[in-house]
């Protein structure tokens, strides 16, 4: 028990925000593992995005703490947290024309002081970020001129020019064709094995969450409700009751992972006929 | 890593050479000017009156110097145009510092309101008739700062109602605020009749009372608004990329816009208090700047801020000229420029959508 609290990354305890009038959040309580790769799944309005603004200090909550490696959150200013926890958003786009190497740059910010250049070290930092995110061959190109695709990839390296130990990502394969997806799940696993960084990701694709995730979180209104290995998350029942979908899972011969296959739920019987002739 | 090295270095030694040889230009551009106007003088002239006047080589150029070519020189040109020069970089760096803080090309001290601001606040000090003076700065460009202030808040807050400042609102609010304070300032003048003939030439825009003692009063704003603005070239780049994303990278993004909001006050009330609402120069030195070397304000700022000096220098000599031997108000000739720019660069933002 003294162990798994020592490897706790990310705890947060009774956690409640509300916008407006409306509860986002209620009573939500998490604890994130270091160097693990956990995924946040839930339907839309669940609170995913939420619950990640709040763990990146841009939405302040009504009640409830978040410890980031033991140190509370409202201690620890937003230079000091962006000096160890990258963020990647789910929608970004800039109308002005800065190339790619000079927004993967910014990455550095928190860890230069104000008048400083930017050093070789630096320089090694953000090329190897881009290596990583394979934007390398885009260096010179103006991120206006980018697809969706591409601009992704490139607020990725950003991110993890900024030299992390904690990664949030919303819906980081959303506008990604297959191939990058996969590059981008795969790269994220890899510095879960090689770095030990710990990666939260909100997954839209529940297939990709459990091929890729160690642990999973389903929310649903606001709430945990339930947590743990895809094989658990991923039950007929709990997808039927927080999606409102039928959902059949048959383990994946490739990886062994759960995989779901959805049905709407009203005509269940006729759609569960066809697919099984 | 050989091949972006190489390319960043050529890419920053570019930006070095563009900005030195703008200054040189500039130093050639004040002495070309220094010849013009209703009594023409010879540029040799000119280097003799200010070669005298120089430590040490001085000496030898004392004697034979006529005494009206140098009134002329140094008490009437000289100060008219280093003040245009001192007006162009405030208002070029001032639009720089909003389009950053709004994240769009288009925003401007002129469009955005705080013109108006400044102005209101200064022609409040006049009608005053006020005497006051705070730590030496005299009251008029004080007046100045405080409306400039009052209008860019009102501005900000009312176009950010949602999440991001729309262009669209933000004009809008801009053209609304202005319109408001231009009523104030009316109204002001309309009790103060006597006054209003040289309220209105001054608030038209134009250096042609500037000496010295308003090169004096400003100089503070200007070096303190240009060096404090030039503290935050980094955070500028970030907050290009959304305040979101400048959050997540480390920037205290709330903190940051109010300085900026104060140092872009700063600087137009120290244009304004001495020459009047000129428009557009905020938004279209910065905005060719941009085109030529790119967004990072790292050399966006210094390099704008001597264009901006050198296109106001510009305009005012032909100001001077194109009627001569009467005068135009620059305001008039760069709003004429400007606006055209500004249609311009509506129509473009509207096809891109």
């Amino acid at each position: 028990m003294g162990d798994d609290k020592q490897n706790i990354e990310i705890q947060i305890q009774g956690l409640s925000v509300k916008y407006y009038k409306e509860t986002i959040l209620s009573n939500l309580n998490l604890e994130v593992a270091k160097g693990s790769f956990t995924g946040i799944i839930g339907p839309n309005g669940s609170g995913k995005t939420t619950l990640l603004k709040c763990i990146s200090k841009e939405l302040s909550p009504v009640s409830g703490r978040i410890l980031i490696a033991r140190k509370e959150l409202s201690k620890i200013s937003t230079k000091e947290l962006a000096g160890f926890m990258g963020v990647v958003p789910q929608k970004w786009g800039a109308n002005f024309p800065f190339t790619a190497s000079e927004v993967v740059m910014m990455g550095r910010f928190p860890h230069l002081k104000r008048f400083a250049k930017e050093s070789k070290h630096d320089r090694m930092i953000v090329r190897e970020a881009m290596t990583q995110a394979k934007v390398l061959a885009l260096a010179d190109r103006p991120i206006t001129e980018m697809s969706g695709g591409e601009l992704q990839r490139v607020i990725i390296a950003q991110a993890l020019a900024q030299s992390p130990q904690i990664l949030l990502l919303d819906e980081p394969t959303s506008h990604l064709d297959i191939n990058h997806a996969l590059e981008i799940c795969e790269l994220l696993k890899n510095l879960v094995l090689t770095k030990g960084l710990t990666i939260l990701a909100v997954f839209h694709d529940l297939n990709l969450a459990s091929r890729y995730c160690e642990n999973l979180i389903l929310l649903k209104e606001g709430r945990v409700y339930v947590k743990g290995t895809p094989e658990e998350v991923l039950t007929s029942e709990n997808l039927e009751a927080v999606f409102g979908v039928k959902a059949i899972i048959q383990q994946e011969t490739y990886t062994g992972k759960p995989y779901v296959f959805f049905f709407p739920k009203v005509e269940k019987k006729d759609i569960h006929l066809k697919s099984l002739q | 890593m050989r091949k972006i090295q190489t390319k960043q270095q050529k890419y920053s030694s570019k930006k070095t050479t563009l900005l030195f040889s703008l200054l040189i230009f500039l130093v050639g551009l004040i002495f070309v000017t220094l010849t013009i106007g209703s009594a023409k003088l010879r540029l040799s002239e000119v280097m003799r009156v200010i070669a005298a006047k120089l430590p040490v080589i001085g000496e030898y150029y004392r004697g034979e110097i006529d005494p009206i070519d140098q009134k002329i020189i140094l008490e009437i040109r000289l100060p008219r145009i280093i003040l245009a020069v001192m007006v162009g970089s405030a208002l070029s760096v001032t639009g720089v510092i909003f389009q950053g803080l709004f994240r769009n090309p288009m925003a401007d001290p002129y469009v955005l309101g705080t013109s108006s601001g400044a102005a209101l606040g200064a022609t409040l000090a006049v009608v005053l008739n006020s005497n006051l003076t705070l730590l030496g700065l005299s009251s008029r460009p004080i007046f100045a700062f405080v409306g400039a202030m009052l209008a860019t808040v009102l501005v900000y807050n009312i176009a950010r109602v949602g999440t991001k400042p729309s262009i669209t609102v933000l004009i809008l609010a801009g053209i609304a605020v202005s319109a408001f304070l231009s009523a104030i300032t009316s109204l002001l003048l309309f009790f103060r009749q006597e006054e209003m003939g040289r309220i209105i030439f001054w608030m038209m825009g134009g250096f042609s009372y500037c000496r010295w003692s308003e090169v004096k009063m400003i100089l503070p704003y200007l070096l303190i608004g240009l060096l404090y603005t030039g503290r935050f070239s980094r955070e500028l780049n970030l907050l290009l990329l959304g305040e979101e994303k400048a959050h997540q990278l480390g920037l205290e993004v709330g903190r940051l816009q109010k300085r900026l909001i104060f140092a872009a006050a700063f600087l137009v009330a120290a244009a304004v208090s001495v020459s009047g609402v000129i428009g557009f120069v905020g938004l279209v030195v910065p905005h060719i700047i941009r085109l030529l070397i790119g967004p990072d304000h790292r050399s966006l700022l210094p390099v704008s801020a001597v264009a901006g000096g050198i296109f106001l220098l510009i305009a005012d000599t032909l100001a001077r000229i194109i009627i001569s031997p009467a005068e135009l108000p620059v305001g008039v000739l760069t709003s004429f420029v400007g606006g055209l720019f500004f249609i311009y660069l509506l129509r473009k933002s509207k096809r891109a959508g």
